[in-house]
């Protein structure tokens, strides 16, 4: 009934829903306040103050992000008040910051660049502070930088590190003019519990923090002509890359993806999915075998629930967290790490290609692939598995240094050999596509009949609640599965870091009782990354979840096991799913960690 | 023209009758109602520095619906020359429990706290005594209420009602974001009164002597007494009990070394008043009454003609810069800026007319800061640039 | 268990081991230990089931949790407007003389640390000083000189 409010802003009436925030009812008119400390993923913090208002009777100044709207509240988004206010602020923020835009990794993507470009700040009065600060530069872990100099302690990476992933890496400490973000005892970040995954990049404002990029290292790679440069992309890549180049949240540039590769020179250019569907049949055949261990042999050593090992963020939060279940996750190493492992072995001796003459490059929505490429475990291959990693934002600054139109180039297809997929390998950009991808091949296998849901489209582990229950009932399975009989298959789904700690927290107290679960380190799944396109939000990630399962739908294949390539793979190298050859290259080992 | 009030010294504050048992059994017998109307009527304002409506705080608790609320007393005095809630701990602590405790039955609350700054930790173990022995009465006159003390780690910040919530809940004292205000949402989201300690024990005499006797001192917006922390130059440093409303230049005759060139009215987060101003100004709540109204936490601090204004804020900048809490803009950078500005103009390498633009510096500040720290600042910033000027230059 | 183990623990069993707990416990380590060393802190987490971060992150805020090593006596000169009027420098420069530390630092019999604050709440018998928890008022530098003395003479058992 009484639940809206009549407000006016900058002179206009309004009516706005009782609790709304004056950014919020400012946003529903079209009415833009600039915010810098503001992120629609994390909670309001209203520390920055550049979204300052102001409210006739008020003698200071408001926090649009932080105040609710009250009935008969009179606001002006830019009174001249205002204006030089935040003129003041904008001004304050450059002095602490190394405003050396031109040197800077996110120089046209910056948001104090945006302010102080739109506030069109063109002198500097106030003292530089930045030369008098002994900022530091972190560039120790293989994934990202970060920069002291550029950062505006709007603690939105503290937020998103604790909140959004519930890793705690960053922190808040000291006060005053010593107050910065760092970690515990500020220590680098490859010393603390940071998993790499880089939400804190994909939620930063500046240039603060970055992914350590591998630009120049490909460039040289490619110019040689002693290499064989192979790049695999990655589901995600697909429907984020776009946004990169001037095109749509949630576009699917595929083709144009693969065309755009060829052009800037790369040697063979194949698809993660390739390996994806090959995780599935690896992953399928452990699961069964530690069921059938667990309801025929009834060995209680068995690790169940078993955990998906294909995010390296998720698995150095269990290193590091839940060492005690290092056990449950599944042996088998990343699409990313089996592709690199097969590249300088199988596809090199398929090729007639000297391993060693191989540069194994990587486009992944990913900052903590980049730190799986460079676990000492991954040269099965007798050399470095993956050479270098790129993020998709990476990928677009190949594109855009070799002045390729983007939008001009005609589709092309992925190379032969390690390039075919199915539907269920693309869905692995997306939370509940590697769960999805499973079942539909489980299911046919243990049964012999499709997964029961319509178009094999498996809803409930779809979507973007946090946690997420399937629960199959295997009934009437081949003979070789009869101990399957009548089991509920209980599988859960969980992406973010934060909602992995519940659902592991439910594991360890006994509270929940699943023979399989997804775990994904980034909100959304794979393409909400950290090395996917900034800005990132729930409704952009919602849009590249579309694109990813219209993907799949329109795939000829849908079930990774019909992959002929890798049927292919299993008939002329890997003999067999668990096999000699498949458990030297194909699956890993895992280490303990420090909990703090 | 501010009237001319003759320092009256009075006695409400330290006096002690021994009689807060009987005060404390007596006041409980009455309606909650009867005592909030009775802290309105009496127009008490904190004693802090913020000076919000005590009658109006504790109302507003009263009224919230929640299954737990708590009574916290803010005992982090930091402002520069405050020392005041010390001496009332030590000397007459049974009133601040007691105006605890009575508070406690007004909202509804049978849990309160006793935040103590770190740099008091001494009066820790006698604080305790006494808060056994006044547990030990509220058992025998069947009043739930228990008292604890929370002890401060040093931080200025902390004497902010929100930050010091934030503190209490284990976390740094960073102040949050108003609305909600701790009456509403205070400790563990609680409703929540805050009250500095001085406060709580006028809340004692209120309810010993009734709203009117308190009334009747002081002047209009500005009613009752307040205690003076003076120090400086001066032959009389010292805690004082004084109406409110006296003329600044009254305060100096009697305080002064017959030499003060300014004082600084309510620590560094208040005024500077030179002594051309001194008969323009007196010490009260926000009013009609003067040319001047200086709102106090009782810091009185006495400069005399030895004295650089310079070096003063100079000092007072330097006591922000380190004490922000660091989180928003205009207070952590402007901290900053105002404290190198004024040494560059010092040193000649920035021109005085850059003052000016300092000048502008602090009303953004006072105008966006989150807290009243970075809205503060502009007060001494403003009240010493404006009437020494020249000493900032040469 | 070693010391700082049980110390934490019997804290944690004191005031209770939820985020409310954590400031007590950081002053009772500090009590005792004079400061947070990172290990003390990696305890405190452990303890209580808080990110190592949120304990560095939450002691550095407040002045009075040192995390740098410090002597066992901390001795805190005020340096805010009237015991810098009423002399502090001169207490310093006492103090530095005597002990042959400049501020910031520790003797190196690891007795002293030299630290400054700000006030205190004893400006009108200024210029004061605490040393660990004991406050000095109306200090000269023949007083400071007698009250380190009397320091010194103790056994160390503090």
């Amino acid at each position: 009934m009484a639940n809206k409010l009549n407000v006016s802003i900058n002179g206009f009436p309004v009516k706005i829903e009782k609790g709304k925030t004056i950014l919020e009812a400012a946003d529903e008119q079209g009415i833009k306040i600039p915010t810098l400390c503001y992120h629609k993923d994390l909670c309001v913090a209203g520390n920055c103050r550049v979204c300052v208002v102001e409210v006739e009777g008020q003698n200071r100044l408001s926090a649009a992000c932080s105040t609710p709207c009250e009935d008969g509240m009179e606001i002006l988004t830019n009174s001249l008040k205002v204006r030089n206010s935040r003129k003041h602020i904008i001004e304050l923020l450059l002095t602490e910051h190394n405003a050396d835009c031109t040197k800077c990794y996110r120089n046209g993507n910056c948001e104090l660049q945006k302010l102080a470009s739109d506030y069109k700040i063109m002198t500097q009065d106030f003292i530089e502070l930045v030369p008098l600060k002994k900022y530091s530069i972190d560039m120790f872990s293989p994934s990202i930088i970060k920069d002291d100099s550029k950062c505006i302690r709007c603690q939105r990476c503290v937020r998103t590190c604790a909140e959004l992933q519930g890793v705690h890496a960053l922190t808040v400490a000291h006060k005053g003019d010593q107050m910065k973000i760092t970690t515990f005892f500020e220590k680098a970040m490859r010393d603390v519990v940071c998993t790499n995954c880089g939400q804190c990049v994909n939620h930063c404002p500046t240039g603060a923090l970055v992914e350590k990029n591998y630009i120049e290292e490909v460039w040289e790679a490619i110019s040689n002509p002693a290499k064989h440069v192979i790049v695999q992309t990655a589901p995600a890549v697909r429907v984020g890359l776009g946004e990169e180049l001037g095109l749509e949240p949630g576009s699917r540039v595929t083709g144009q993806m693969v065309a755009a590769l060829k052009r800037l020179g790369f040697d063979s250019v194949l698809d993660t999915n390739f390996t994806a569907d090959l995780t599935i049949v690896e992953e399928g055949n452990e699961l069964l075998t530690r069921l059938k261990k667990a309801l025929v042999d009834k060995d209680k050593n068995v690790k169940l629930p078993m955990a998906t090992s294909c995010s390296p963020g998720w698995i150095k939060y269990m290193e590091h967290i839940y060492p005690e279940f290092l056990g449950h996750l599944s042996t088998c190493k990343s699409p990313q790490q089996m592709f690199g492992a097969l590249a300088k072995t199988y596809y090199a001796k398929a090729r007639n290609l000297q391993p060693e003459n191989i540069v194994s490059v990587s486009i992944m929505p990913c900052t903590a692939k980049k730190f799986e490429a460079y676990r000492p475990e991954m040269h099965d291959s007798g050399y470095r598995d993956v050479d270098y990693v790129l993020t998709t934002r990476e990928l677009a600054i190949l594109i855009k240094q070799a002045g390729l139109d983007f939008n001009k180039l005609e589709p092309v297809k992925y190379d032969r050999l390690m390039g075919e997929s199915t539907g269920a390998g693309v869905i692995f950009g997306a939370s509940g596509g590697v769960m999805e991808a499973a079942l539909r091949t489980t299911y046919e296998l243990v049964t012999g009949r499709d997964v029961p849901f319509e178009n094999l489209n498996i809803e409930p582990v779809r979507g973007m609640k946090g946690i997420k229950e399937a629960f199959i009932k295997i009934e009437n399975p081949l003979e070789e599965w009869a101990f399957l009989d009548g089991v509920e298959l209980r599988c859960a789904v969980a992406h973010g870091l934060v909602n992995a700690k519940k659902v592991m927290n439910a594991v360890k107290d006994g509270k929940v009782d699943y023979h399989f679960i997804e775990f994904m380190g980034c909100p959304g799944g794979c393409l909400g990354g950290g090395g996917q396109p900034i800005p990132t939000n729930a409704e952009i990630r919602k849009k590249r979840a579309d694109a990813i399962y219209a993907e799949d739908g329109n795939m000829p294949m849908r079930k990774s096991h019909q992959n002929p390539e890798v049927l292919k793979l299993y008939k002329d190298f890997l003999k067999e799913p668990l096999g000699e050859v498949s458990h030297h290259l194909l699956h890993t080992k895992y280490t303990v960690r420090k909990h703090y | 023209m501010a009237n001319s009030h003759q320092l009256k010294r009075v006695d409400f504050i330290f006096r002690n009758d021994n009689d807060w048992e009987k005060i404390l059994s007596s006041t409980i017998k009455k309606k909650p109602q009867e005592l909030i109307n009775e802290l309105i009527s009496s127009e008490l304002k904190g004693r802090g520095g913020a000076g919000f409506p005590t009658g109006l705080k504790w109302k507003f608790c009263s009224q919230e619906k929640a299954d737990k609320k708590y009574v916290i007393c803010n005992a982090d005095e930091g402002e520069p020359g405050t020392f005041k809630d010390r001496e009332i701990l030590s000397k007459v602590p049974y009133k601040v429990l007691t105006a605890m405790a009575v508070c406690g039955y007004i909202i509804g609350a049978n849990e309160g706290f006793i935040y103590l700054r770190g740099e008091y930790k001494f009066l820790e173990p006698e604080l305790n005594k006494a808060i056994n022995e006044f547990e030990y009465y509220c058992k025998e006159i069947n009043l739930d209420f228990k008292i604890k003390i929370f002890m401060g780690s040093g931080a200025y910040i902390c004497g902010e009602e929100t930050a010091l919530l934030e503190s209490m809940e284990g976390r740094r004292g960073e102040p949050r974001n108003k609305p909600p205000f701790p009456t509403q949402s205070g400790y563990m989201g609680k409703p929540t009164v805050v009250n500095n300690v001085e406060t709580l024990v006028h809340t004692f005499t209120i309810f010993k002597f009734g709203a009117k006797k308190f009334y009747d001192l002081g002047v209009q917006y500005s009613r009752g007494t307040k205690l003076f922390s003076v120090s400086g130059d001066t032959p009389k440093p010292g805690i004082f009990e004084l109406e409110l409303g006296m003329s600044l230049q009254d305060f100096v005759y009697e305080f002064g070394d017959g030499d003060t060139k300014a004082v600084q009215v309510g620590g560094a987060s208040g005024y500077l008043v030179p002594r051309k101003k001194f008969k323009d100004a007196a010490i009260g709540f926000k009013g009609k009454l003067t040319g001047i109204s200086l709102p106090t936490g009782g810091s009185m601090m006495l400069f005399n003609s030895s004295r650089s204004m310079f070096n003063v804020l100079d000092n007072y900048l330097e006591f922000f810069r380190e004490e922000s809490c660091g989180q928003c803009t205009p207070c952590r950078v402007g901290c900053q800026q105002l404290l190198l500005g004024i040494k560059a103009v010092k040193r000649g390498e920035k021109p005085a007319s850059y003052l000016n633009k300092l000048m502008r510096l602090t009303e953004t500040m006072q105008l966006t800061a989150k807290c009243g720290l970075g809205q503060s600042v502009a007060n001494s910033f403003s009240s010493i640039v404006e009437n020494f000027q020249e000493e900032m230059i040469y | 268990m070693d010391p700082i183990q049980s110390l934490v623990k019997d804290l944690a069993d004191e005031y209770g081991r939820k985020r409310e707990s954590l400031l007590p416990i950081l002053q009772g380590v500090v009590e005792r230990e004079k400061y947070l060393s990172e290990y003390s802190m990696v305890e405190i987490a452990r303890e209580v089931d808080i990110p190592a971060a949120e304990v560095y992150g939450t002691a550095t805020f407040y002045s009075f949790l040192e995390t740098k090593p410090t002597g066992k006596y901390i001795i805190r000169i005020c340096k805010t407007i009237t015991c810098a009027m009423k002399g502090k420098n001169q207490m310093l420069f006492a103090i530095q003389d005597m002990l042959k530390i400049k501020l910031g630092e520790t003797t190196p019999d690891n007795r002293f640390s030299l630290l400054e604050s700000n006030c205190l709440g004893w400006c009108h018998k200024a210029p004061a000083m605490l040393i660990n928890n004991e406050v000095y008022t109306e200090l000269t530098p023949e007083k400071v000189r007698d009250i380190l003395s009397g320091y010194m003479k103790q056994n160390g058992q503090i």
